[in-house]
């Protein structure tokens, strides 16, 4: 069998009603496990972005993203792997403000790990860090030897490494191409 | 000043009248050139049949007798005309009891619109009666679907449904329409979509694929075409036969892909897969060129893939660019309607012909001839074989019928033994193998084509799945003539028990009912045979009734299909017995 890698797929599509459901059975008749996935609206206006983040052969990924461009509502499927795009995840980390004021280990783990924090109350101090899914868990193994009370991450969010948006040279060619045909 | 938008604006709204929702329904409908509906009325979808009531001229509703039936029924219609065939339901158990027929038609390619009911907007999510989550459970099965919840939404959805539906690779689509909507008024003004940005229903063909393509097909020693369903599709017989002709290239087809060429024509060597011919599947793994023409390497054509084509490069011409590489990697891809890249090709491609080749797919067929068909079709043993039956019924019809099957080993001995002079001849049910699927969708092919005799192969088990829709045939007076072949067995999984798993043959013998008494209760005339002398007359006196008939053959219990591809085998190591 061969390798499985990481693939990051940037999908553009319609911003309808139950896409994500038609995106995300792609992966699910495959057996398919989705490691992350974000949603949002991208940088053009009307058009939403997934970015699904996936452990699978070259060879399936391509077959994924084929059976996604081919719902009606998708525009384009890009595919990607880690070295073609930079990408980045957040993280928020719920400590004892209690900890914090207890010695200076989690204000060192702070500057060194290029966190942040976000908000102190008597209680709890809410901590910020972005960076790629390691190095958040890096931080959060670190700061739980100090107990930490909350933690959640994000999903991946990417941008390529080209010089220009890929969908946008897409849908300047659709548009040409209809045009001819009108 | 006002601007163009505007004006455009105004000059579409003096066009406009107003109108309910489901009156804009009836509308779209008849806007789309729908002529014909089959479907079943309920709840949630009573306003659309009231506005029915009102077009009756214009638009024939067929009164199906289980959802299921509208759907197939419609796909017969489609298969047959290459139109978009129409089907409305109810919500809930309507709406799911279509769902069988919609995955069917999304497997293989048939352009459906079904409209279902829905419960008022204000109910949708509460569990109302008959409320499912119909766009839900169809999503996966459904080429697009989409749920209107506002009146001015339904032009312009249905307009996208049969633009969605018929274009490209064709596929069904569902249109929920919610009670509310169908009430509601609108503003009416009809426009066809001819456009969505996101979707690209036939992709250009690329010149440069289509030359590296010709430079294989003039070098190749041992090419074999596969002849699929989008032929047919995008009504390219033509353009497929002198590809054909001119290349002298052996061409063998696809359960789907069965009429786009006569069954008389000298390059047509016969049928891929688990039942096909024995010279097409052996020579799969000997052809050093491979050309699949609108199909998709399904997994009863290429058994196991990694001995599969093991001598060929691979050319596939696909209009679908998720087909390419999904189950057999394509050494040239040529994307686009056939009906556009098979005359690039052939242009491009030098006169040649294989005789030594093609001697050898004869040579074949000899060896499957002694072995098998000459067995099958003239029997010393007593028990009549359904080959024999299905040899006389194309020859009654002088191999110019339509045929529609159900699923089973009768489905098998009718493709492999009808014979066909035209295309869009052929209504079987391919990628879902449904049963039931027959006797409906027959219904549908008749009244898509009233002009050709319409007949229909079914096994006792399928026959049974939707046997109440001899009722829609008996009230429509349509003439299809069912063969009933009859061997009290659920026949293909018992012959699949006989062959790997020890003839334990679990839950598939079956005690059947008269099926005379019960075609004479639809008022549907019927003969019964079960030895050979009788058959010819009974065929003579159903071809001859006027009006739908019933014949029921009485087959050997424990008669097996031949050749076998064994599931999960290689296409070479076709069994002969």
């Amino acid at each position: 069998m061969r390798m499985k890698e990481e693939f990051t797929l940037s999908v553009f599509s319609e911003n309808h009603v139950g896409l994500l459901n038609q995106i995300t059975n792609v992966f699910t008749r495959r057996h398919l496990n989705i490691e992350s996935l974000t949603t949002s609206e991208s940088a053009i206006q009307g058009i939403h972005k997934f970015t699904i983040v996936v452990f699978s052969t070259r060879e399936e990924i391509e077959k994924v993203a084929g059976q996604i461009e081919k719902k009606i509502d998708v525009i384009k499927v890009f595919v990607y792997t880690a070295d073609e795009i930079i990408h980045q995840e957040i993280a928020l980390y719920k400590v004892h403000t209690e900890a914090l004021l207890n010695g200076n280990q989690i204000e060192t783990l702070v500057r060194q790990y290029g966190a942040r924090i976000l908000e102190v109350t008597p209680e709890y101090t809410v901590i910020e860090k972005t960076g790629h899914k390691h190095e958040t868990q890096e931080l959060f193994e670190k700061l739980d030897k100090y107990g930490v009370s909350q933690f959640t991450r994000s999903g991946r969010i990417a941008i390529t490494k080209h010089k220009t948006e890929m969908l946008d040279k897409y849908l300047k060619k659709l548009e040409a191409d209809n045009s001819k045909l009108n | 000043m006002e601007t163009q938008s505007q004006t455009a604006m105004k000059e579409k709204n003096k066009k406009a009248v107003r109108m309910t929702g489901a009156e804009a329904v009836v509308k779209s409908l008849i806007n789309e050139g729908t002529e014909l509906i089959f479907g079943y009325p309920g709840g949630a979808i009573m306003p659309v049949y009231d506005a029915l009531y009102s077009y009756q001229k214009e638009l024939h509703h067929v009164l199906v007798r289980h959802e299921q039936g509208a759907v197939h029924a419609a796909q017969g219609f489609a298969r047959v005309t290459g139109k978009v065939g129409v089907c409305i339901v109810t919500s809930g158990p309507g709406a799911t009891n279509a769902v069988t027929g919609i995955a069917d038609a999304m497997i293989d390619s048939t352009p459906l619109v079904v409209i279902s009911g829905q419960v008022g907007s204000s109910l949708l999510g509460s569990d109302a009666f008959q409320e499912t989550d119909v766009v839900g459970i169809t999503q996966p099965v459904t080429k697009w679907n989409y749920q209107v919840k506002r009146a001015e939404e339904i032009p312009e959805a249905i307009a996208r449904a049969f633009y969605i539906a018929r274009s490209g690779r064709p596929g069904p689509v569902l249109i929920d329409i919610t009670k509310d909507a169908q009430f509601a008024s609108l503003d009416y003004v009809y426009e066809p979509v001819k456009y969505i940005r996101s979707y690209k229903p036939v992709p250009q063909v690329d010149p440069v694929q289509v030359q590296e393509a010709a430079r294989l097909i003039n070098l190749a020693k041992k090419p074999m075409a596969l002849v699929g369903q989008g032929v047919i599709l995008a009504r390219a017989e033509k353009e497929l036969l002198e590809f054909i002709e001119k290349t002298g290239i052996p061409a063998a087809w696809t359960l789907l892909g069965l009429s786009a060429m006569p069954s008389e024509h000298p390059l047509n060597v016969g049928m891929l897969g688990m039942h096909g011919n024995y010279g097409p599947n052996l020579k799969t793994n000997e052809a050093d060129l491979i050309i699949a023409i609108g199909m998709r390497f399904d997994d009863r054509v290429t058994g196991d893939l990694k001995k599969y084509a093991i001598n060929a490069k691979v050319i596939h011409l696909e209009i679908d660019p998720a087909e390419i590489n999904k189950n057999v990697h394509a050494d040239v891809p040529i994307l686009g309607s056939v009906k556009d890249s098979l005359p690039l090709l052939t242009q491009m491609v030098s006169a040649n012909s294989h005789e030594s080749w093609l001697e050898q797919f004869k040579a074949c067929y000899r060896i499957e001839f002694e072995r098998i068909i000459e067995k099958e079709l003239s029997p010393v043993k007593p028990g009549l074989t359904m080959s024999e039956v299905v040899d006389k019924v194309s020859v009654a019809f002088d191999d110019d019928a339509i045929m529609v099957t159900d699923v089973g080993q009768h489905q098998m001995m009718a493709s492999r033994y009808f014979r066909f002079k035209q295309s869009r001849s052929v209504v079987t049910s391919g990628g879902l193998g449904t049963m039931g699927f027959g006797l409906p969708a027959a219904l549908g092919a008749k009244m898509g084509a009233p002009e050709r005799p319409v007949v229909l192969f079914v096994g006792d088990g399928g026959f049974q799945m939707t046997i109440q829709e001899l009722g829609t045939i008996f009230q429509t007076d349509s003439a299809v003539k069912i063969v009933l072949l009859n061997n009290n067995f659920l026949g293909m999984v018992r012959q699949w028990q006989e062959l790997f798993f020890d003839k334990r043959y679990a839950s598939t013998e079956l005690i059947n009912p008269d099926f005379q008494t019960i075609a004479k209760g639809y008022h549907v005339n019927s003969l019964k045979v079960d030895k050979r002398e009788e058959l010819d007359n009974a065929i003579k006196t159903m071809v001859a009734h006027n009006g739908p008939f019933l014949l029921e053959v009485i087959v050997e219990k424990e008669g097996n299909v031949f050749p076998m591809v064994p599931a999960g085998a290689s296409v070479s190591d076709i069994r002969l017995e």
